[in-house]
């Protein structure tokens, strides 16, 4: 539990690394991100929690960081878009042509990356309900579907030989 | 030989930024001493404003200034100079910018913005196209006949709410009225709805001692906006420099001018000190432009063996509290009016009016989509009216090579495409012989509707683009143009290009992804679905520039006639001896002699391209060439409809387009899914809501409803290719196109369903209900 009641400096844990951040209270973990640390991979799209452009993981859930204070932030870890190198959802985004303007993008591949971790046998029922909290506006969600499918096949172990 | 990459998948060079959160867009750029401008907006749809009270705000911590209408007054527009930045004495939409609150930071910029007061006394509203024609309606432009023309060709009518009447007349009404056994009439309404790019628009500016003005915007017009900048503020054009990085989304609504006048103004306001002004999504959506909105009326006449005699279109666009490119797109409408049909007898008006909504700009299909709702359905209602089947219809009626456009175009099959041909593949791709109305359970009905497209490109008639390539010392290529990279993997295609043409590895060609009017060749904007053809030819011109110089220096080396050479391979070699080459490398940055000496220096291409022969409109019949070519196409969507509760679920759409030459057919599928999905979100939720005192009530995405993962159907998308001849490899267009009739082959298929005709977009399960009682 900390106490913030002005501009104060906060410890962030981001993508591994301790790192400190002058913040208001009312500031949420977006803004921290994205002015404080530079990480601007996690984009405003409506800051009210529904478009999922801002979508990082926190203890390894999705969560839009447009809603969460970066006080609530503090001992928790936290993964950007910045913090994915070369993971499979990276890749199946690329090969599968799942964006054109790329900027809902980094939402959509932390909110993927948090179903393959936290539910790696998903169907189509719970990829759907996962990935409807974020938006598209270019594709019209063919690829991104495809390529989630693909990232969740490359995540499974192999089915072992008899 | 290397074999061409034209049509294969090619991945955009920006993917990997764009999948590590690396790629950079406007509003990722922040910096100590930027200042933020926090805009007021409009609580009242039309009103005067009584009183702008900023006395509070301007005390507050951190607020350097605050600016109201009064503080540069000018009147701006692409068509029309009509709009004040800030609204000036008079607002007239919800959500109109009518002070800008400038301080340190943003949450202080915020804060003082609500303590700006200001007072309204309200006007009659102006609510819908029709209400805006009537003679008592409140007139929103009062001094409309006092307005600047931007551009010649538009007809405001004094004293009235009408800001452009645009007119198609072709053939002899009466002898076709007369041919006609059957006729068909019918009227239709299309509400305004929202681009939603993902990233909303934002703007820095900042303006430097020596007069230099620094602007960066996520736009799809850079040059349009040093132009205005320049124009507006009394800027040299050539101190004005606009930069434009990655840009997320545009969909047309960053064609438009209009945050960047803020943040100049503001800057301005704090002695050109660097300020940012970012709309809030609420803002993206109500105060900045959005899509018109349509009523239209059609009668068509038929033989009773289904060939069409006359057709009259009357389209009133509503384009919201100002024009912007309003005017335009009636004016797209009426070029197009009839669909992609051969009808011989048209009498065509496209009245643009002003509403008290928020004003529009361009949105993807430029009109097209909203038009050919109304002729579409018509289509189908004349269909069921003399008995035949509505694909057989529109394929007995499809326009051919050697049939006039509305405007009198004479079309081949290079400037026209295959209409049929779409419509006979899109036939067998959802199946249409298998009935077009089935009951699959006691209330479950599946129902296909089919419509067609067809869109030019309406640009000016001196757009221009350039192209400039230049040369590195290990043989890779640099790609400078001005377009923008929106999304739709323009620079990627345009590197595809350059390096077919030149025969480079396509890793070999390196693009320049921002856009600096100070340093990219000129483009008129990235609009139309046009940036493939008209940079594609600069790009063309520039590589065959190059090639030649490096054949010159080549033909040194290897003590030969430049002709004798060809490029492949990273080298240049003797056309019937490859054996015999120089690496490209040698000669890319002059060629040195054995003993040391040097010849000739860094190859630098150039191109550039400017449509010739287009031709604006004549004012009484509305004949002229407005674009160079057109693509057609034909669309089919296939629902499933619970006649017990009225929902639906999309269960496939198909698009077939003549697109030329495919160029790189995953990309190019992506962009027409795309647009099909957004089409079928205006077609199934997506519209405008306005209270009674017209103020925008949906105006976030938790209220203004867009599709989302597992609500879309399964996307079949196929091409025609009919090469047009003066297009890089014969592509046509393709970006916008699979938004144009989609909605209307939905709701085609949902009427058909549902056995009852419906006549505005969207249709929600709720609409089919009431409609189903008689409730509307």
């Amino acid at each position: 539990m900390i106490s913030i009641t002005g501009p104060g400096i906060i410890e962030l844990k981001v993508n591994g690394e301790t790192r400190q951040v002058l913040v208001r209270p009312a500031d949420t973990l977006l803004h921290a991100l994205r002015e404080g640390l530079g990480l601007t991979g996690a984009k405003p799209g409506c800051e009210n929690g529904d478009c999922g452009a801002c979508t990082v993981l926190v203890e390894g859930w999705p969560v839009k960081s447009c809603l969460m204070l970066a006080a609530e932030a503090v001992d928790r870890e936290v993964v950007t878009i910045e913090g994915l190198n070369n993971a499979p959802i990276q890749r199946e985004f690329v090969e599968r042509f799942a964006f054109q303007c790329g900027y809902c993008t980094p939402g959509f591949i932390m909110n993927a990356q948090g179903l393959i971790d936290i539910h790696p046998d998903a169907g189509d029922e719970v990829i759907n309900d996962w990935l409807q909290s974020n938006i598209c506006r270019c594709t019209g969600y063919q690829e991104i579907t495809e390529a989630v499918k693909a990232a969740l096949q490359a995540s499974r172990p192999p089915i072992s030989q008899p | 030989m290397s074999t061409s990459i034209i049509g294969t998948d090619i991945i955009r060079k920006e993917a990997w930024d764009k999948v590590t959160g690396r790629a950079k867009y406007n509003s990722d750029i922040s910096y100590p001493g930027l200042l933020h401008a926090v805009q007021v907006t409009s609580t009242c749809a039309h009103g005067y404003i009584k009183r702008i009270d900023y006395s509070q705000a301007i005390t507050m911590k951190g607020v350097k200034k605050v600016i109201t209408g009064g503080y540069y007054s000018f009147l701006t527009g692409s068509v029309l100079a009509d709009r004040p930045p800030l609204a000036i004495d008079k607002v007239r939409y919800y959500g109109e910018p009518v002070a800008l609150v400038i301080a340190d930071s943003e949450a202080q910029a915020k804060a003082a913005a609500t303590r700006v007061v200001v007072e309204y006394e309200k006007l009659v509203t102006v609510d819908s196209p029709s209400a805006a024609m009537q003679p008592e309606a409140p007139l929103i432009h009062p001094d409309l006949a006092q307005y600047r023309h931007v551009i010649e060709q538009v007809y405001p009518a004094a004293n009235t709410n009408i800001n452009n009447h645009e007119k198609i007349r072709k053939g002899d009404m009466d002898k076709g009225w007369n041919e006609s056994e059957v006729i068909i009439e019918a009227r239709y309404s299309l509400p305004s709805a929202d681009h939603i790019a993902m990233e909303t628009r934002n703007v820095r500016a900042e303006i430097l001692p020596d007069g230099q003005v620094l602007i960066y915007s996520s736009s799809q017009a850079p040059f349009g906006i040093r132009k205005q900048i320049s124009d507006h503020f009394g800027f040299d054009l050539g101190k004005v420099i606009v930069h434009v990085p990655l840009v997320g989304g545009g969909y047309g609504g960053k064609a438009a001018i209009n945050l960047e006048f803020l943040a100049v103004m503001a800057s301005l306001a704090v002695d050109g000190r660097p300020v940012v002004v970012s709309n809030t999504r609420e803002q993206d959506i109500a105060s900045s432009p959005s899509k018109v909105s349509l009523e239209a009326y059609v009668k068509l006449g038929a033989s009773k063996d289904g060939i069409l005699k006359a057709g009259q279109y009357t389209y009133i666009v509503g384009t919201g509290a100002y024009t912007d490119t309003g005017p335009r797109m009636g004016t797209s409408m009426t070029v197009n009016c009839t669909g992609p049909y051969n009808v011989e007898n048209v009498w065509c008006d496209a009245y643009c009016v002003y509403t008290n909504h928020t004003y529009v700009t361009s949105f993807r299909g430029f009109g097209h989509s909203s038009f050919s709702f109304a002729v579409e359905r018509t289509m189908d209602k004349l269909a069921a009216a003399l008995q035949i089947d509505p694909l057989q219809l529109r394929r007995q009626n499809a326009i051919q090579a050697g049939h006039t456009s509305p405007t009198g175009v004479k079309l081949t099959e290079s400037i026209l495409g295959n209409v049929s041909g779409c419509l006979d593949k899109v036939e067998k791709m959802i199946n249409w012989s298998e009935g077009d109305r089935i009951e699959t359970d006691t209330n479950l009905v599946r129902a296909k509707g089919v419509a067609c497209f067809w869109k030019t490109s309406n640009s000016p008639t001196d757009a221009i683009s350039s192209a400039t390539v230049t040369f590195n010392s290990d043989a890779s290529v640099n790609l400078n143009v001005g377009a923008v990279e929106i999304g739709p993997s323009t620079k990627s295609t345009l590197a595809q290009i350059l390096a077919d043409t030149m025969k480079l590895d396509f890793n070999k060609v390196h693009v320049e992804m921002e856009v600096n009017t100070r340093t990219s060749p000129h483009h008129w904007k990235t609009v139309a679905s046009m940036t493939t053809f008209m940079v594609g030819r600069a790009v063309e011109e520039a590589a065959h520039d190059a090639i030649r110089q490096i054949q010159s220096l080549a033909a040194i080396a290897l003590q030969c006639s430049p002709s004798d050479l060809t490029l492949g391979e990273g080298q240049v070699y003797f056309k019937d001896d490859p054996s015999i080459f120089v690496d490209l490398a040698e000669v890319v940055h002059g060629y040195q002699f054995p003993d040391g000496s040097t010849i000739g220096s860094q190859v630098v291409g150039r191109g550039t391209y400017g449509m010739p022969r287009l031709s604006p409109l004549d004012r009484n019949t509305g004949g002229g060439k407005p674009g160079p070519y057109w693509t057609p196409g034909a669309q089919a969507v296939e629902i499933e409809l619970d006649l017990n509760d009225c929902s639906y679920t999309i269960l496939r759409a198909a698009t077939v387009l003549d697109a030329g030459k495919v160029l790189n057919p995953r990309a190019a599928k992506g962009l027409v899914m795309g647009a099909m999905g957004m089409g079928l979100g205006l077609g199934s939720r997506e519209y405008f809501i306005y209270d009674k005192d017209q103020r925008l009530q949906n105006d976030s995405l938790r209220t203004y409803k867009v599709m989302r993962i597992g609500e879309q159907p399964e996307y079949l998308v196929d091409w025609v290719e009919t090469p047009h001849q003066a297009s890089p490899f014969g592509a046509r267009g393709l970006a916008e196109h699979g938004i144009i009739a989609i909605y209307a082959a939905l709701v085609n298929a949902l009427s058909r369903a549902a056995g009852i005709e419906f006549d505005q977009v969207p249709v929600l399960p709720e609409t089919i209900w009431q409609k189903r009682e008689g409730m509307i």
